[in-house]
């Protein structure tokens, strides 16, 4: 979500300027974190509405959307939760399909926690807003002050706002009934595609992500529902034996 | 009931993993591999969730409005277009495709 972060950081000129004046001496102006954190925080939360609708076109109740967004708070196993119960998926295999796209977020937490060295007591409340927003926020800081107030001011816009779009969506999704007639159905795979986009850098990722496709794809017609996608989260270790494999037989051959 | 289940199973999981990543000691996850692996793991959920949102009718493969929809949305990620637009580009197409086509 690094570029996410980048694109957005200029999106709202001047809705920082109302919470901090104060320059610090060494590094960036709080005014000019906020900024870059509601930008972000903003963006990011209106996209809760595509949400919203997509939970609701799956079939999931009202509450139900909410409860997700309110405690579950990670985009991804968000959308694919309701995606693999719309798909007809056991609640477990679907919970587990989550729960692999949201394992990013401890190592997030990792960097999180070195940076911007919290209290003991206030990490269980922190741990919430652990993800792709926040984590990239605060890692552009340049100082741990800046870095704290960056996560704090895009984890409450990103979660006021992400919760407050859900809701609407999946009013907004209840109100116009048939949710596919809008092509509201393609706002998930978006999100989905936007996310990987960034992260396919190196052939490594390539690789990764076309073996996973054909895995995803190959497998759906002969597993059961929510299955086909934890077999081709394997195209991860798969390819990184291989590369090691291939990386022994060639001394030297290979970066990384 | 069992979607109340999976939801629950979901935001304890995401909560624990979150959490963690705060909690263990530097250094446990800090092994390179544990690392490459874990930056990989997104990317072949991401990549498989987004084929399968997009070419899969219950447990069919088909080809219909939203291939054009992701189409649209690819196009606007390499044009560097905000996160919120790519997401539109996808919506109106899949929406005007099947619009058109009945």
């Amino acid at each position: 979500m690094g570029r996410v972060a980048e694109q957005t950081a200029f999106a709202d000129e001047g809705a920082g300027t109302a919470g901090a004046t104060a320059a610090e001496a060494d590094g960036k102006p709080d005014a000019a974190v906020v900024r870059d954190a509601l930008g972000v925080g903003i963006a990011v939360g209106l996209s809760g509405f595509a949400f919203g609708v997509t939970s609701a076109g799956s079939g999931l109740t009202l509450a139900q959307t909410c409860v997700l967004s309110l405690l579950v708070f990670t985009g991804a196993s968000q959308f694919a939760l309701v995606g693999a119960l719309a798909a007809g998926s056991n609640p477990l295999t679907a919970a587990a399909g989550a729960f692999f796209l949201g394992v990013r977020n401890a190592f997030y937490g990792l960097r999180l926690s070195q940076l911007l060295a919290l209290p003991r007591v206030v990490r269980p409340f922190a741990a919430h807003w652990v993800i792709d927003e926040t984590t990239a926020v605060s890692l552009a800081q340049p100082s741990r002050r800046a870095a704290r107030l960056g996560f704090t001011v895009t984890g409450l816009s990103l979660y006021v706002l992400w919760n407050l779009t859900t809701l609407l969506g999946a009013l907004g999704a209840e109100a116009i009934g048939d949710t596919d007639a809008w092509g509201l159905d393609a706002a998930g795979p978006a999100v989905f595609l936007a996310l990987l986009a960034p992260m396919l850098r190196t052939t490594t990722e390539r690789v990764v992500a076309g073996l996973a496709v054909l895995l995803g794809l190959g497998l759906l017609p002969v597993l059961p529902a929510g299955v086909p996608v934890l077999a081709a989260a394997l195209a991860a270790p798969l390819v990184l034996f291989l590369k090691g494999r291939r990386k022994a037989a060639r001394p030297g051959g290979e970066e990384r | 009931m069992t979607v109340w289940f999976a939801i629950a199973a979901t935001a304890v999981g995401a909560y624990v993993v979150k959490l963690a990543g705060l909690l263990v000691p530097q250094g446990v996850l800090e092994r390179p591999l544990v690392r490459r692996l874990a930056a990989l793991l997104p990317v072949a959920l991401l990549a498989a969730l987004t084929a399968q949102q997009t070419f899969a009718d219950g447990r069919a493969l088909v080809l219909d409005a939203r291939a054009a929809g992701l189409a649209a949305a690819a196009v606007a990620l390499v044009l560097r277009a905000p996160f919120l637009l790519v997401i539109a580009a996808a919506v109106v197409v899949t929406a005007g495709v099947r619009a058109m086509t009945g």
